[in-house]
């Protein structure tokens, strides 16, 4: 993996496209001698593919980049277990960002998101939607991606932007093995498409869900960064979808199907084993969470409504 | 009746899951197959997710049918638990039938 100069949702394009899958049994990390800026969702794939070969397979070029501490103070190397040796000053995380965090199980995430919130240092509004993606995501991972290693997420806090960007990934079975369990799918993009409509889970084909499941947890978090105009991605398998981000002029309406939403999307990527998700959430425009849960319910009801509709039988007129 | 205090075991933020279902399993569905009323409480919980909602009571949904909306009611809930709540509620019943 080469970790380039820059590589946020917008731009990300490149670095996924530069990421070598050969070679299952070793890393390799370079990365750009000058300068390393890149969102937590790239940090989360790097962590989450280093913990699946052993310590010592693991090779990293010297970092020449003066920026190339924010690596180490966002923990990737005490993840990875390799050493970091440019001094830097370990900041405090309050306020500022949440380091990669593994999380295997469903206690652990409840009492990281019980640890997290309080670091952030965000306004109630906001740290509920915070916590609400955090733990959809990870859930997501838990119960469906068959992830020896469970997921791995990190975010930070951009004062001057006043936005939190959050990035997951797992190593896992991807999107497209889960949704074919219940649901028809040919590609790794159809799949995410299917994932990202409301209603519709790898644990059944039945409307409604499981008892567990609705399939309903990547639409609600794709239907926030909507609302609020902010990027939003879904790396499985070969496949990516980017919701873009939207014009201030443009109407806040949300879609069921995610290919009606302003997005672009890749089909011949780098294969990633597993499910990265990323999300940018700019906390000055956080629609308010009821309002947003008000456009949700509508969306969700048609939806439903219309699939209901299309196993009704038709009268045969003869 | 059956009144289940729910902060007690899933604190401020209603997220986790497998304690939904396990208030589920282990509280509302043999209360009602007893005939009993339940009251869900929401006091002190600030947040839940659609997951944990999904967890708590979309089975009983479609266990009971919509009868079971006559028999359990949700009290003290943030007007977002509410929204929530309305969200699981109405998709569980527009989706109510065959397979």
């Amino acid at each position: 993996m080469h970790i380039p100069n820059s590589a946020f949702l917008g731009n990300i394009d490149p670095f996924l496209k530069s990421f070598d899958p050969a070679g299952t049994d070793s890393l390799k990390i370079t990365a750009n001698d000058k300068w390393i800026s890149v969102h937590p969702a790239v940090l989360s794939m790097i962590a989450a593919l280093g913990v699946t070969v052993d310590t010592g397979d693991i090779h990293c070029q010297k970092l020449e980049a003066k920026s190339s501490h924010y690596l180490a103070r966002m923990g990737l190397f005490k993840t990875l277990k390799i050493p970091f040796d440019v001094p830097f000053v370990e900041h405090e995380p309050a306020g500022r960002f949440i380091p990669i965090t593994q999380i295997r199980n469903s206690d652990e995430l409840s009492r990281f998101i019980t640890d997290m919130v309080p670091l952030l240092h965000l306004e109630p509004e906001q740290a509920r939607t915070i916590g609400y993606i955090i733990s959809e995501l990870a859930r997501n991972v838990i119960e469906h991606a068959e992830a020896e290693h469970g997921a791995f997420l990190c975010a930070q806090y951009y004062k001057k932007s006043n936005s939190i960007r959050i990035g997951i990934a797992d190593t896992g079975v991807g999107i497209k093995a889960t949704i074919t369990r219940s649901h028809p799918a040919g590609t790794d993009l159809e799949a995410i498409r299917l994932a990202l409509r409301p209603g519709i889970t790898g644990a059944t084909s039945r409307e409604g869900g499981t008892e567990q499941n609705a399939g309903a947890g990547l639409f609600f978090i794709k239907s926030i960064a909507s609302i609020n105009r902010d990027f939003f991605i879904v790396y499985s398998g070969t496949a990516l979808y980017k919701l873009l981000k939207k014009p201030a002029s443009s109407s806040l309406r949300l879609h069921a199907d995610p290919f009606k939403d302003r997005h672009s999307q890749e089909e011949n990527l780098p294969a990633w084993r597993g499910t990265v998700v990323g999300a940018d959430i700019t906390l000055d425009q956080t629609a308010e969470f009821s309002a947003l849960l008000d456009a949700i319910a509508d969306t969700y009801k048609a939806a439903v409504r219309e699939r209901v509709k299309a196993r009704y039988r038709r009268p045969r007129f003869i | 009746m059956k009144t289940i205090a729910l902060f007690n075991t899933v604190g401020a933020f209603a997220e986790n899951k497998d304690t939904a279902r396990d208030i589920r399993v282990k509280e509302i569905i043999p209360a009602l197959n007893g005939g009993e009323e339940v009251v869900l409480d929401f006091e002190k919980v600030d947040a839940a997710t659609q997951s944990f909602i999904h967890a708590l009571i979309s089975d009983v949904i479609r266990k009971f049918g919509n009868d079971a909306l006559d028999r359990i009611s949700f009290k003290s809930c943030t007007p977002t638990v509410k929204k929530i709540i309305g969200i699981v509620v109405d998709y569980m019943q527009e989706g109510l039938g065959p397979e």
